[in-house]
């Protein structure tokens, strides 16, 4: 469903992606794993278009690298940022509703299911954003990207600083958005939700990847652990 | 008392006037991140404008016709040469303004001539709608006053209830995460710019047959919009609602009032018999002072609050 090929990124001078290939199949969760500033953000920020990219990007089959973000979104690719970039001065429940490509349109996703998946949004949807906890931000960032029904979603570092139950609801609500038939593309630092809920997984080191394979292979392979991933 | 409720409402018009402007300059300052010169250039327009659709049609396809014209002019603006501008950096963006009230104020003059042109108010609102204790009130203000309250509930409503309006104020802080949720955010950014422009050109045509039809009329009023939106807190439409008011409703007291300033230099020591200089400001009196107001205001506000009234960050 994804395919990229040979991707460069550049910010200013400084070449951050040095050729990443990597693909994401239809309902399938991958994670993209590596140490910090290696590159994983740039990764997903060339892809959806806000960092411009060199090289090749196919979604659904059509070339997206260099398209807007807008365009890109709107041929169902989602993206949930790592700073969790809730509207602070508009309500839940505004979030939820610009996440929502129309007016119109009612996809997978409702806001009815946002409150289910994580009820107390619900008491508190009409009070401002900017007032909820870090883990209640991250889980409506999440849930706004979905009111757009994306056929993959993006997320970066979603559990980065986040208490370990809070955690845990993260990786539910990431489950049950796969459940849903969504592929997940996921960026994160810590092993222990990507082993648990990945199909396959990446590392990157240097701009690059430096391995391919699934939890398993991962957890079998203490060089590739010791060299890319702990510190 | 009398005295004290017209200058009340007239302030209150002269300030929703105001306010028409100041509305899309600070929405466009949250946008863009610089201060538009020409925004007063199209209230200009606007008046212009109006009068030339009303010469052979009348007031009210002017009315309509008018401020969409500026609106789409603004627009084009936005997206034919500030945003290409917009790669250069944001003194690029402020010279480009600049350069462009010029460039408006020689083409006015170039098709009108320098003279106000007579654009007058229509003649069928232009009656006594009440008198009151031998000062009359023309239909003509009270309907200024509700075209400019109208406005505002409606920008109030659009922007706060609408899912455009949603659109726009979080696009003024996130533009990136907006659009990777699917929206065009540079098209939501030049349909506010010309959103803003419209709302000038729509003070242009109701104030224009009031204040005076001419090419200089930008370069008088510009200023004081801009205090308003310091005063305000730029970026804040609230601010801007309850500055518009303050200098509007100040100016107009302190021009039917009247009072003697000669108080207020006896306290500093000034005798009222004083020569030269000092006899000048003795006389003073607040009317003389009124087109300062504004500013004195924008100095306090400077010193005190430097991020103006609900204001998030300093100037
Ligand atoms: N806006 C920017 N301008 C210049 N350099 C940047 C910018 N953003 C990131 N970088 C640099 O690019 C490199 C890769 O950053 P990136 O955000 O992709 O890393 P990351 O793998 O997501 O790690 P983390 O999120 O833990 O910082 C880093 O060295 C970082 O310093
Ligand atoms: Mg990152």
């Amino acid at each position: 469903m994804l395919e990229v090929r040979d991707l460069h990124a550049y910010y200013g001078k400084s070449h951050i992606l040095q050729g990443v290939d990597l693909d994401v199949g239809e309902g399938e969760i991958v994670s993209l794993l590596g140490r910090n500033g290696v590159g994983r953000s740039t990764t997903l920020k060339a892809i959806i278009g806000e960092v411009p990219p060199e090289g090749s990007i196919s979604f659904k089959g059509e070339e997206i690298a260099g398209r807007k973000s807008h365009v890109i979104a709107r041929k169902g690719l989602g993206y949930v940022p790592e700073n969790r970039d809730i509207f602070p001065t508009l309500t839940l429940r505004q979030n939820l509703i610009l996440g929502q490509k129309s007016a119109r349109a009612q996809g997978r996703w409702s806001i009815e299911d946002a409150f289910e998946l994580f009820p107390n949004l619900r008491e508190r949807a009409d009070i401002s954003a900017g007032v909820l906890s870090g883990g209640e931000q991250q889980m409506l960032t999440i849930c706004r990207t979905m009111m757009g029904d994306p056929d993959l979603v993006m997320i970066d570092e979603p559990t980065e600083g986040l208490a370990p139950q809070i955690v845990e609801r993260v990786g539910r609500l990431i489950e049950e958005i796969a459940a849903r038939g969504v592929a997940i593309l996921l960026v994160e630092q810590k092993l222990t939700i990507a082993l648990h809920i990945s199909a396959r997984i990446y590392v990157m080191g240097h701009g690059r990847i430096t391995f391919e394979g699934t939890p398993e292979d991962l957890r079998g392979n203490e060089q590739i652990r010791k060299e890319w991933l702990e510190v | 008392m009398e005295v004290f409720v017209f200058s009340l409402f007239n302030g209150v018009l002269y300030g929703m006037l105001l306010f028409l402007l100041a509305s899309g300059l600070t929405l466009i300052f949250s946008m863009m991140g610089v201060l538009n010169f020409a925004h007063a250039s199209f209230f200009m327009l606007g008046a212009y404008f109006a009068y030339q659709i009303s010469q052979p049609l009348g007031f009210w396809p002017a009315l309509i016709a008018a401020p969409i014209l500026v609106g789409v002019l603004g627009a084009a603006v936005e997206r034919y040469a500030l945003r290409p501008v917009h790669r250069f950096g944001h003194v690029a963006e402020l010279l480009f303004t600049f350069g462009l009230a010029f460039v408006i104020e020689e083409v006015v003059q170039m098709i009108w001539g320098k003279v106000p042109v007579p654009y007058d108010v229509p003649p069928s609102l232009n009656v006594t709608a009440f008198a009151w204790q031998g000062l009359d009130y023309s239909v003509y203000r009270l309907f200024m006053l509700l075209i400019s309250v109208g406005i505002f509930v409606a920008l109030f409503f659009g922007l706060t209830r609408t899912r455009i309006g949603l659109i726009i104020r979080a696009s003024l802080t996130h533009p990136h995460m907006v659009a990777s949720l699917g929206h065009d955010v540079p098209k939501v950014f030049m349909w506010t710019f010309g959103v803003g422009c419209a709302l000038a050109g729509v003070a242009g045509v109701i104030g224009g047959n009031v204040l005076g039809t001419e090419p200089g009329m930008a370069i008088q009023l510009g200023p004081i919009v801009f205090v308003v939106i310091v005063v305000g807190g730029l970026g804040s439409l609230g601010g801007a609602l309850i500055a518009s008011l303050l200098i509007g409703v100040l100016n107009n007291m302190a021009i039917s009032y009247d009072f003697s300033l000669y108080p207020i230099f006896s306290l500093l020591g000034v005798e009222r018999e004083a020569e030269g200089i000092l006899a000048d400001l003795v006389s003073l009196t607040t009317g003389a002072i009124a087109p300062l107001v504004p500013y004195l205001l924008l100095v306090l506000m400077l010193i005190l609050r430097p991020r103006g009234l609900f204001g998030t960050r300093d100037v």
